[in-house]
């Protein structure tokens, strides 16, 4: 009784009591992201194709679930099986009663494909232009010799397509809308110069898409002839083969190549059908680019918001019930900005902009349709309470001394705030811009109103004139989320994404509050020890 | 040798706190108003000229009718407890009260001619022909040659030359250039107390101000660092008017050449440093520097 009493007293059970807490909050944050990490980083370890006799005829593929017996139920096993052209469905329950000794063939091979998710089956034979080239084993060495060649061509044509093909195609669209413009003045003369323009462009691209075709034609000349494991057979072009996986005969360093590869390509590539597949580079892209463009907006709006507030208005009821609606604008459901972004910015702002500045290609719109400068103002707003209120603190955390020996020297108020004051409370603004990245970063809602989309064709940033397109729409990792894990045709086979792509954004937002980070104690170091 | 004062007698002081009577010791009765002043005070020549001055905060007066002179290139300590009003005088020389919500102030501060509270004075320039110095050490988050530089920057001064000459200068002025002109680009933040404390003395004088206000600024130094500042003060008087506020009664007997004693708001006597230590001219004044309170 005496101890109890005299631990309360010390407080020490308060203190395990704290402790207790505070290792609590630790073990779940490890759990989420132990366990997203666990569930993303395990998809590309190529796993074994297993062969098993059931009723229905052999079934081979990755096994991916396991549902034991119940009552009268038997246990049953999920199978990725694959070939969704041949089979309708990536995945197969298989009871388990009566299933021959598992066993894992050799020659079973794992094809990832541009279309219709992977194959599971065997390379029989491996065709040139029509004649078999080499039948049997040797297949699928030749098959794995002729990929990177095939893949080679193919990104010649795709960058032939994304770059002259792309670039051909902006110039005629400029020059449509001239024509537009002309035809409203009618004059004749200079519509015939930009008809010619127009012929010249369209006789350089016919001459572009025959090279293109060409060496489509040679990528698909090698053929594969596939056998699934019952029986079935498919003829598949070499082209259309991403990544050949002979999974039951690998070393644990082909294995370690194929993890990174396929790591790689997640990080580094455009989605493949329908974001299912492929990777999520455009996604990573655009949220870090929306989220840098939202803080370019953020830091300047908060802080003289808050340097009005703080420094220059009087201080009464008026300037308190501006900062109550201020910090409330934070529990504003995040869906509600959206709604304010797509009315207010979109149709009024865009719109507005359309009309004064893009009237000739109206009615496609320009700025009057959702995109990156729209959705990342949103954001902007939406944080902009969090960097209000963490300036304002920072503010009046420099010491009234500094301000008065700068003021004793003859400074104006502003040049003391400027000179003195702000560079003071930088860090703590900078805090203020942390807290905002992490709200920004990971919101979707007013994302998908004002300008994320599915999949976008280009980037807000590329190399053609003037690099940064404030109109274009854009990826973001959370809007691939749930667009991959609950829009998509295919969601069970996309789950691993989901994980993956959760990870990414995880990963995203403490790449950036890192260099938030930094940044602040880089500043701090050369303030010298400054009090926050 | 009678002087003429032109001030308006003030009321004599009668507080129920003070003991025993207020008469002036007999020792010292050629002047018979209150506050004792010294006749070399009032004949040198002047730099500021404090007039009637009350000052309220709120409801509260801080200051009573305080009529005051500085001498020019001279050193003039206020003394007197906590509370008594000495750093609020100091600041109404700059101004530096304005700053503060509530404040009332009435009667003159004359620089020459010019009244500083007059409605055409100009603040600003007005503080920049002032510099000031402060009980902590309050350097910018620069680095050391920017604080130096500070006030000539807020002036305009763009020119390379004119400003590594001006922080040369103040520095080498305030005794800190042999122990910093290595690390000028460093943060200020990163010297000592003393070193600070002289920096900040430096960025006062780099603009060549014709007074320097320090208030209490040896409170927070060691016995060396003040040492140190005692001497920079000594020197400074050759072409500055300073006026320091302190607590510590011997260094007042040190540096300054003239003396005013406050309490409770009011200026009870002003003198000769020499003169108003050994000889004071007030009971009040003679029991506060022997320690009796205060």
């Amino acid at each position: 009784m005496t101890r109890l009493a005299e631990s309360l007293r010390r407080g020490g059970i308060f203190v395990w009591f704290a402790g207790t807490s505070l290792a609590f909050c630790l073990a779940m944050i490890l759990g989420l992201v132990g366990y997203i990490a666990a569930r993303g980083l395990g998809f590309f370890w190529p796993s074994p194709l297993v062969q098993v006799r059931s009723a229905e005829g052999p079934v081979l593929g990755e096994i991916t679930g396991h549902e034991p017996a119940r009552g009268e139920e038997t246990g049953k096993l999920q199978f990725r099986v694959g070939n969704r052209d041949i089979y309708g469905q990536d995945f197969r329950w298989v009871p388990t009663v009566g299933l021959g000794a598992p066993e894992e063939p050799k020659d079973a091979v794992l094809l990832e494909r541009t279309e219709y998710g992977p194959f599971i089956g065997r390379i029989t034979a491996i065709s040139h232009q029509g004649t078999v080239a080499v039948q049997g084993a040797g297949a699928l060495a030749e098959a794995a010799r002729r990929l990177p060649e095939s893949r080679r061509l193919l990104e010649e044509v795709q960058a032939t397509e994304k770059g002259k093909v792309g670039e051909l195609n902006r110039r005629m669209e400029r020059l449509r809308i001239d024509r537009k413009g002309l035809e409203a003045k009618g004059d004749q003369a200079a519509i015939q110069a930009l008809d010619t323009q127009v012929a010249a462009l369209q006789s350089t691209y016919e001459a572009l898409q025959t090279t293109i075709d060409q060496t489509r034609t040679e990528a698909k000349s090698w053929v594969l002839d596939l056998e699934t494991a019952d029986g079935q057979k498919k003829e598949l072009p070499l082209s259309s083969v991403v990544r050949i996986v002979a999974a039951n005969n690998l070393s644990v360093t082909d294995r370690l190549g194929i993890y990174l590869s396929r790591m790689w390509e997640f990080l580094a590539d455009d989605p493949r059908e329908s974001n299912t597949e492929g990777g999520i580079f455009p996604a990573i892209f655009g949220t870090v680019m929306m989220v840098l463009v939202m803080s370019v907006l953020v830091v300047p709006l908060g802080v003289v918001t808050a340097l009005y507030l703080r420094e220059y208005a009087r201080q009464g009821w008026l300037v308190r019930a501006v900062r109550v609606a201020v910090n409330n604008l934070a529990g504003v459901p995040s869906i509600v900005f959206g709604v304010f972004g797509l009315g207010f910015f979109v149709y009024t702002l865009g719109g507005g902009i359309d009309r004064l500045f893009f009237a000739d290609a109206l009615p496609t719109p320009t700025y009057g349709t959702g995109g990156i400068i729209w959705a990342s103002l949103t954001l902007a707003l939406l944080t902009v309470p969090v960097v209000v209120v963490a300036t304002e603190e920072a503010l009046g955390a420099v010491a009234r001394s500094q301000r008065e020996a700068s003021l004793a020297m003859g400074a104006t108020k502003w040049q003391t705030l400027w000179n003195v004051v702000l560079p003071s409370a930088a860090p703590g603004i900078l805090t203020g811009l942390i807290l905002a990245i992490a709200r920004g970063a990971g919101e979707v809602a007013p994302l998908m109103l004002t300008g994320v989309v599915k999949l976008a064709p280009s980037m807000p940033l590329d190399g053609t004139f003037p690099f940064f397109h404030f109109d274009r729409k854009f990826m973001h990792l959370g809007f691939h989320i749930y667009d991959v894990g609950f829009q998509s045709p295919n969601s069970e086979a996309a789950k691993p994404m989901v994980f993956m792509a959760s990870l990414l954004l995880l990963a995203v937002v403490v790449v950036l509050n890192i260099f938030a980070l930094n940044l602040r104690r880089k500043l701090r170091a050369r303030l010298g020890g400054s009090t926050f | 040798m009678e002087i003429e004062d032109p001030r308006p007698v003030p009321e004599p002081i009668h507080t129920p706190e003070a003991s025993g009577p207020l008469v002036p010791r007999p020792s010292y009765t050629s002047m018979s108003d209150l506050p004792l002043t010294d006749p070399s005070v009032l004949t040198a020549p002047t730099m500021l000229q404090v007039e009637r001055l009350n000052l309220y905060y709120g409801k509260k007066q801080a200051l009573m009718d305080i009529n005051l002179k500085v001498a020019k290139n001279s050193v003039m300590s206020f003394i007197g407890p906590s509370g008594c009003g000495k750093s609020t005088l100091l600041r109404c020389l700059n101004r530096m009260n304005d700053l503060i919500d509530d404040v009332r102030i009435e009667g003159r501060v004359l620089l020459g001619d010019t009244d500083l509270y007059a409605p055409e004075t100009d603040v600003i320039s007005l503080r920049k022909r002032a510099g000031m110095v402060f009980q902590k050490s309050n350097p910018f988050p620069k680095t050391i040659f920017e604080n130096v530089a500070y006030g000539l920057r807020i002036q305009g001064e763009k020119d390379k030359t004119v400003l590594e000459e001006a922080v040369q200068r103040s520095l080498q002025g305030a005794g800190l250039w042999e122990e910093v002109k290595d690390r000028l680009k460093d943060s200020a933040q990163g010297l000592s107390g003393g070193q600070q404390q002289r920096l900040c003395i430096a960025r006062a004088l780099a603009v060549r101000p014709g007074r320097c206000l320090m208030d209490e600024p040896c409170s927070a130094l060691d016995p060396i660092a003040t040492a140190r500042v005692e001497e920079l003060i000594t020197e400074l008087k050759q072409e500055f008017t300073i006026v320091i506020v302190t607590h510590n009664m011997q260094q007042a007997a040190r540096v300054s050449d003239h003396t005013a004693f406050f309490w409770m708001g009011k200026l009870i006597e002003t003198g000769l440093t020499e003169r108003l230590f050994t000889n004071p001219g007030h009971r009040m004044t003679e029991d506060y520097i022997t320690g009796r309170f205060g």
